[in-house]
């Protein structure tokens, strides 16, 4: 009899236990959720909302230059009375004005135009890596990372003295007798695609060599025995297999480049109207903080897009390596 | 009794040293000004002086300077803006505190003239003293100038504002300031309008110029000039005075043959001052009057005007600013040329707009 009470009692708290366990896992799990939750509502959700607060507030020669500022000193009607003063204009504004859809329409050609370019440069670096003989593979791994060694400005600066019209390639060109005039590539929409395919070359090589690294050699020797000639296995096996890298590639580069105001403004001329300039004259050259923020909500909303496919492409790519 | 007399003089003898540490350690000025402003020897003198340190940091347009101080909690004890539109449209704003003029005895160093005319915009001086003034006229490089248009020197805005002149300048490069408050009072200046006029057709008329211009215009930029012109890769900057004066001084240095003048055309051009003013939040605002105090010495400022070929505010520094300096017209000019020298108010928020707006206009074409 005690002994089956023993049984019994130590049955019950062997479940309690595992119970417990259960539940501390299940703690510490949501824990670790948590913290990118956390993260995001800090680091995004936060400053979105005051972002878009303003957007709805007008301007005011006053500190900080918006009306109107939430102020708890007068209760509830105060609150009630700031909700009140809250409105669409600023975003109305921007429909009335042509300025502000084709500043948008340019810098996502550039962006697009761009990136199409640094993937036919970066798709043969990335594929060369992933070809050489693995000894070597973490030096030219090195090599790609190691201009980020470098400040991002300077080196954008450096291109400057490249490219102007007494620069290092003009005089080059002169010297070998190539031209015989000085090219005017600084200050145009040339510079502007140099600088950015050459700031975000690694960003779309890295993920494209991961992709391509990974690939199965024996799929494009099968391919060769059964005599598929190397042109169409690259592109039946061979670049469909890199689409993930190629997609993650591609975003990193358009994303960042569609807001990109430091290259266009250091490389390009003055007649570059990309958004982030836009951005820059409504909330430096008007102190018009309400209209910036809206210009800023929307380019958030237009890219929300290409960042969401980028998610879904990483979401299929995980479950493919599940 | 006698350890613990000792003891207690010890601790009170160690908090007084931490205490004072701390105090001299505490002693600090944050100084924002525009870049290539200052000799920077002054700054050195002055900590070596008064032991307080000068954190100096640099800003090349108003607009991030006002941007800024309009969202407060800047931390700077000492800004530079221009009086006007900035520093005007700043103090209705209340970025500034009221300077303590018993912390400035060295106010009697200024020289009425600027005084009066900066008194438009900061009503009984009561928020700044003045730092430089200058003039926005034309920087040229004197040879291919007169390979491009045959003249020895300019002396008219007609060699930029006429587009058949600007036209023949195009190749060798043509700058102008990436500024709508400086350029647009000009232009309107030269066709004998108003240069403060707020008149939307005015200001379409002025676009309109400013457009017909472009297509010779490399690039509108606020600082990139100095260099550019000082390397020989334009020929033509319409810019700030001192910068242009800089521009004439590196290329000087540099030895390739590329001689720079500076000229302040016949029809007149927007004179402006740089004020030395205290944010209303600024953290060390005693230190930020002794610092003011210590930049109207006639010997600091002048050592200042010889660095960077401003004109300054100070009647009494003008005995010991280099002759070069006082007798250059283009820097110090003289009654008849100052009285065709305008300044201009800030702008009301609607026409601030179409005055960016047209700009946006100019620069862009759109």
């Amino acid at each position: 009899m005690s002994a089956v009470t023993a049984a019994t009692s130590s049955s019950a708290s062997a479940a309690g236990k595992s119970a417990l366990a259960r539940l501390g896992a299940a703690l510490v799990s949501r824990l670790v959720i948590i913290i990118p939750y956390l993260w995001l509502l800090f680091f995004f959700l936060v400053p979105f909302i005051i972002v878009f607060k303003i957007s709805l507030s007008q301007t005011a020669i006053a500190m900080p230059p918006y009306t109107p500022v939430l102020d708890f000193r007068d209760g509830v009607s105060g609150v009630v009375a700031w909700f009140g003063a809250l409105n669409f204009d600023n975003y109305i504004w921007l429909t009335q004005d042509a300025l502000y859809f084709n500043a948008y329409v340019t810098s996502v050609i550039v962006a697009a135009i761009s990136t199409v370019l640094t993937l036919v440069i970066g798709y043969p670096i990335a594929y060369g890596m992933a070809r050489a003989p693995a000894t070597i593979r973490p030096t030219l791994l090195m090599l790609v990372i190691l201009p980020f060694w470098t400040s991002f400005l300077i080196r954008v600066y450096a291109w400057i003295g490249i490219l102007k019209p007494e620069g290092l390639l003009n005089e080059l060109l002169l010297a070998t007798g190539i031209i015989s005039h000085r090219l005017i590539i600084l200050n145009t929409y040339t510079a502007i695609f140099i600088g950015i395919v050459y700031s975000y070359l690694p960003f779309m090589v890295l993920p494209l060599y991961s992709a391509l690294e990974k690939m199965d050699n024996s799929l494009i020797e099968a391919a060769k025995d059964l005599g598929c000639p190397p042109t169409s296995a690259f592109w039946k096996i061979t670049f469909p297999l890199s689409l993930p890298g190629v997609i993650a590639g591609c975003l990193l580069v358009f994303i960042p480049a569609v807001g990109e105001f430091v290259i266009p403004d250091l490389l390009g001329g003055s007649q570059t109207l990309m958004i982030g300039r836009t951005l820059w004259s409504e909330f430096f050259g008007n102190r018009d903080w309400p209209v910036s923020s809206a210009v800023a909500v929307i380019l958030l909303l237009l890219l929300i897009v290409p960042i969401m496919l980028f998610q879904r492409a990483q979401a299929r790519a995980q479950e493919q390596d599940l | 009794m006698t350890r613990k007399a000792l003891w207690l003089s010890a601790t009170s003898a160690f908090l007084a040293v931490f205490t004072l540490g701390a105090h001299a350690e505490d002693r600090v000025v944050n100084v924002f000004n525009w870049s290539d402003y200052i000799d920077s020897s002054i700054i050195d003198d002055f900590t070596k002086e008064t032991g307080i340190k000068v954190v100096y940091d640099t800003y090349d347009s108003n607009e991030i300077l006002e941007t800024k101080l309009l969202a407060g909690g800047s931390g700077y004890d000492v800004v530079v803006p221009t009086a006007s539109p900035f520093l005007a449209r700043q103090i209705q704003a209340g970025v500034y505190q009221k300077l303590d003029k018993s912390k400035l005895p060295n106010l009697s160093n200024m020289w009425n003239v600027v005084m009066e005319r900066v008194a438009k915009f900061d009503p009984g001086n009561e928020y700044s003293v003045n730092y430089m003034w200058g003039t926005t006229g034309i920087g040229y490089n004197t040879e291919k100038v007169k390979e491009a248009l045959g003249v020895d020197k300019i002396d008219s805005w007609d060699a930029v504002l006429k587009p058949e002149n600007i036209a023949k300048l195009a190749n060798c490069g043509v700058y102008f300031l990436d500024s709508p408050t400086d350029i647009f009072p000009t232009v309107l200046n030269y066709l004998g309008l108003k240069p403060d006029s707020t008149s939307p057709d005015d200001l379409a008329k002025a676009t309109e110029l400013m457009l017909s211009i472009r297509p010779s215009i490399r690039k509108f930029h606020s600082s990139e000039y100095i260099n550019a012109l000082a390397n020989g890769d334009i020929c033509v900057a319409v810019g700030f005075s001192g910068d242009l004066f800089q521009a004439r001084d590196r290329a000087a240095e540099a030895k390739k043959g590329v001689d720079i003048a500076y000229t302040i055309p016949k029809e007149g051009a927007e004179m402006w001052f740089d004020e030395m003013a205290i944010p209303a939040d600024a953290p060390h605002v005693a230190e930020a009057h002794e610092f003011l105090n210590y930049m109207m010495r006639p010997e600091v400022i002048a050592k200042s005007t010889n660095f960077v070929f401003y004109a300054n505010g100070n009647k009494a520094s003008q005995p010991l600013v280099s002759k070069e300096i006082l007798d250059d017209p283009g820097i110090y000019p003289d009654d008849s040329t100052l009285a065709k020298l305008f300044t201009v108010g800030p702008y009301d928020p609607k026409t601030q707009r179409l005055v960016t707006r047209s700009w946006t206009k100019v620069i862009t074409g759109q």
